[in-house]
């Protein structure tokens, strides 16, 4: 799979490029899903990184798991987890212990991404320090600006708040700190006057 | 024009003889009212009469930040300079009344930073002196590498241990010692910042061997202030005040806009800040850009330059000042 | 409550009054007869005596309520202030320029007495007498900015300066219009000015930015931003969007004068000297229609605004449904005779 292609976006709106294996001392890449694949291109030009390479992977929330093909690459660690959650503490504590000349790459969704470079922020790393790459789905994270809950894995527009049940329409704009676009609900001024949801993020 | 903020009226307090190269000023104010806090690494700038020419050169602040009774500043006699160290060193005395901008700080402390790692060459320490004393009163993490040439030109070394101890390390190019920065660097956890403040060739070998480390460049801070370079006398159109001036082999293009009597702005007069930068409407020649804030594109197609730094060889110049 | 303030409510029974003083020294924020976007800043220096430019922060007859009304907001809503760690002595550095700037600016009110670190503070409006040690955040009730924050009126940012940009990293918004600090904290100036439409491409947050990370510790600055509120809320947060929605739809021809405000943030801009920082505050001033065309050169300009600004500026600024029903209060005050440029009236 390939390069996602972006419309232009609004400037809060992060922008993504392709992994390239960079000097360091040593090299975390975090992914989801279809990320397995940038994981796999980056290290495969690189061979020499894999030696000093930890992978850790979360399959896509779409069913694609290519565990596989990241545990044929024969890096120094690899670990599977099962959700974003379940990967946290292992990340914080790689984080925790690294020094600086550590390279961070992030693949997947834009959920996943903002999540890895969320954490390698608060372990005093520039955000800018994080490489990402999108691939596959562009299913939305959404933080409900009303009750302040976090729905994962929008696709649709408006939506509904797994939180507070209010219907949400997704902004553009996007918080880096909370890896999340914002939600608002769409019939605030007029209750009940919710229009048909589109499959806007696939 | 320094954007507004009112310039602060001084007298020098105290002048000391720090070693052969430098010596420490102290300025306190004429009108008695307290001077401004500011923020470790803030530079002003020197106002000084020498003999009909007007000279305004930066430099770092390197009393406490939180101290309000006075300001000081060390300064190195640069005998191959245009002449603002050789008159604050020759003529500036105890009892002199002179002027101070407001503090600018171009050189801050990242205060998300899990750790600072300051490295000085020489007399770029004296904007570490007012980071550290920042530092310590807030509880950062910090450590100093500092690189003096010998002991005797060791300025504030003494004063440093005492104060800071084992978090202080001095190397001696007389003894041939040397930091060790790739393993300094490879050693220091997630969340570091290092800043460099010293001679050119520091400042480029810091950034180069940080960045082949893989650090990246936003942790990597340095502070260089460019004393204008000397050269050959030129002349300069200025479009929007209708006059034409000469400036001399000894003065900025910037003095020499001051001179005329026509404001321009500036905060840094080193080539780093940006607020000086200035159109070019016309050039038949030769811009000798000398400073950090352009772009080589910039720079390349000569519409714009930096007069507190820049110079210019050719049949013509015509700026819109 | 002493007779300088007002006893009156921001929600509910909405009985927030200005009095004829503050209708006169209202800060009408149009120099002319149309709007769009622009840098308009100039310097933050004192003003006509009696005007919300007098002071570096202006202290008026609303004080009092509008704290009762923060106070409310927090209660229900905590995360209206937040501070990243990193930011604890940029409050310092407000606490100090506010503390300093009421106790020169209205000593009958406000005192300061510093003793070195030990300082002592009094605010008699509200009551408070506190002391202190400054740069020990364990003196405090709370925070620093939070602090001195629940006693200034007007919502409060603070930007930390670093990489050649400017980034929200804390605030005390409770009074905003229709954006969330929660949100928008951490991002950087372009990141969170990047729903405004029109004026990224027209160059302003370039400019903008550039003119602020140069700003000078004693030079502060200034510039006007406004909006339309239906009753006069002030907190007027997306958060409780769902709340206040409903009020734009239940205007009518008869309400609308009492109902439909002028919103006005008088907003400005401070180097803060320990941190680095620049403190941006933005201070909310609201005033009725029917209050508005007492002045008859506020009622012809604000007409002519209002009928002539493009759509899309209409719509972010939220009043777009109700636009006809405003013009059509405010035309008949509109005879078509020239205004004088400038704010003050003719």
């Amino acid at each position: 799979m390939t390069k996602t292609e972006f419309e232009p976006a609004i400037p809060s709106r992060p922008v993504y490029g392709v992994l390239h294996p960079a000097v360091g001392s040593a090299h975390l890449f975090v992914a989801d899903g279809e990320g397995a694949g940038a994981v796999c291109d980056a290290l495969t030009s690189a061979p020499a990184l894999k030696a000093a390479a930890h992978v850790i992977y979360i399959p896509g929330a779409n069913g694609s798991d290519h565990t596989g093909a990241l545990q044929a690459l024969g890096v120094a660690q690899f670990h599977r987890a099962p959700s974003f959650a379940a990967a946290l503490p292992r990340l914080t504590k790689v984080l925790a212990d690294a020094h600086m000349g550590m390279q961070i790459y992030a693949a997947g969704t834009e959920g996943l991404m903002a999540q890895v470079a969320a954490a390698a922020q608060a372990a005093g790393l520039p955000y800018e320090a994080v490489q990402m790459e999108h691939r596959g789905s562009l299913a939305r994270r959404v933080q409900c600006v009303h009750c302040k809950g976090v729905t994962e894995n929008v696709t649709l527009d408006p939506f509904q708040c797994s939180h507070c049940g209010l219907t949400l329409f997704v902004r553009d704009h996007f918080s880096r700190r909370l890896a999340a676009f914002q939600g608002v609900c769409i019939d605030a001024e007029d209750p009940g006057q919710i229009p048909a949801s589109v499959e806007r993020f696939k | 024009m320094s954007v507004g903020a009112p310039k602060i009226p001084v007298v020098v307090a105290e002048v000391i003889e720090v070693n052969a190269l430098i010596k420490r000023f102290r300025f306190v104010r004429r009108d008695g009212l307290a001077m401004p806090v500011f923020s470790g690494g803030a530079h002003v700038v020197v106002e000084m009469d020498d003999h009909g020419t007007r000279r305004m050169n930066p430099y770092s602040l390197m009393s406490a930040p939180g101290d309000t009774s006075g300001y000081e500043i060390s300064v190195r006699r640069d005998e191959a300079g245009r002449g603002g160290s050789l008159y604050m060193h020759n003529h500036v005395r105890a009892g002199m009344e002179m002027v101070l901008s407001q503090p600018v700080n171009l050189f801050p402390l990242d205060a998300r930073a899990k750790k600072h790692l300051l490295i000085a060459g020489g007399i770029g320490i004296t904007p570490f002196v007012a980071q550290m004393a920042q530092l310590e009163a807030m509880g950062g993490r910090f450590e100093l590498h500092y690189s003096v040439r010998s002991p005797a030109l060791g300025a504030y070394v003494d004063h440093l241990r005492g104060r800071y101890g084992a978090r202080v390390h001095v190397y001696h190019d007389a003894f041939d010692e040397k930091i060790d920065l790739a393993n300094l660097l490879k050693t220091q956890p997630l969340g570091t910042h290092v800043y460099v403040c010293g001679p050119k060739g520091m400042i480029a070998w810091v950034h180069a061997t940080a960045r082949a480390m893989g650090w990246p460049d936003r942790a990597v801070h340095s502070e260089e202030f460019l004393a204008p370079p000397v050269g050959l006398a030129f002349d300069v159109s200025l479009a929007a005040s209708g006059k034409t001036i000469t400036v001399q082999p000894n003065q900025s293009l910037l003095e020499a806009i001051e001179a005329a009597g026509v404001d321009a702005p500036y905060l840094c007069r080193g080539g780093a800040c940006g607020q000086c930068e200035t159109d070019v409407l016309r050039c038949e020649g030769h811009i000798e850009h000398n400073d950090h804030w352009l772009s080589d594109d910039q720079k390349a197609s000569h519409t714009k330059i930096m007069p507190c730094v820049s110079r210019f060889r050719g049949a013509g110049l015509v700026l819109d000042r | 409550m002493s007779l300088d303030f007002n006893d009156e409510t921001f929600r509910g029974d909405f009985t927030y009054r200005n009095s004829a003083r503050a209708i006169k020294r209202f800060p009408f924020p149009f120099p002319e007869d149309s709007y769009m976007y622009s840098v308009n800043m100039e310097p933050h220096v004192p003003g006509p005596v009696g005007s919300v430019f007098e002071h570096m922060f202006d202290v008026d007859e609303h004080y009092v309520s509008e704290m009762r009304d923060r106070a409310q907001v927090l209660a229900d809503d905590p995360l209206r202030c937040q501070s990243l760690p990193h930011m604890e002595l940029a409050g310092w550095d407000l606490l100090e320029l506010i503390m300093e700037s009421k106790a020169r600016d209205y000593p009958h009110w406000f005192s300061l007495h510093r003793d070195g670190n030990q300082w002592h503070w009094i605010n008699r409006p509200l009551q408070i007498e506190q002391r202190f040690t400054f740069m020990d955040a364990s003196t405090l009730p709370c925070g620093p900015m939070e602090y001195i924050t629940r006693q200034t009126q007007g919502d409060f940012t603070l930007q930390d300066q670093r990489d050649d940009d400017l980034w929200i990293e804390a605030g005390m918004v409770t009074t905003q219009a229709d954006w969330s600090l929660d949100f928008d904290i951490g991002m950087s100036f372009k990141q969170w000015h990047a729903p405004v439409p029109l004026a990224h491409q027209a160059g302003i947050f370039d400019r903008a930015l550039k003119f602020l990370l140069k700003l000078q510790h004693g030079a502060p600055v200034r510039r006007f931003n406004w909006t339309m509120t239906v009753d006069p809320l002030l907190d007027t947060s997306p958060e409780n969007y769902p709340k206040w929605g409903p009020s734009k739809t239940t205007m009518t021809p008869e309400t609308v004068g009492r109902r439909q405000h002028l919103r006005v943030e008088l907003q400005t801009l401070h180097r803060l000297p320990r941190s680095n920082a620049i403190a941006f505050p933005i201070r909310c001033y609201l005033i009725s229609f029917q209050d508005l065309v007492t002045v008859p050169k506020w009622a012809r300009r604000m007409h002519r605004v209002v009928r002539d600004i493009p759509d899309e500026l209409a719509t972010y600024k939220g009043f777009i449904r109700n636009k006809a029903l405003m013009l059509d209060y405010l035309a008949p005050f509109d005879d078509g005779l020239p205004t004088s440029p400038g704010f003050a009236p003719e």
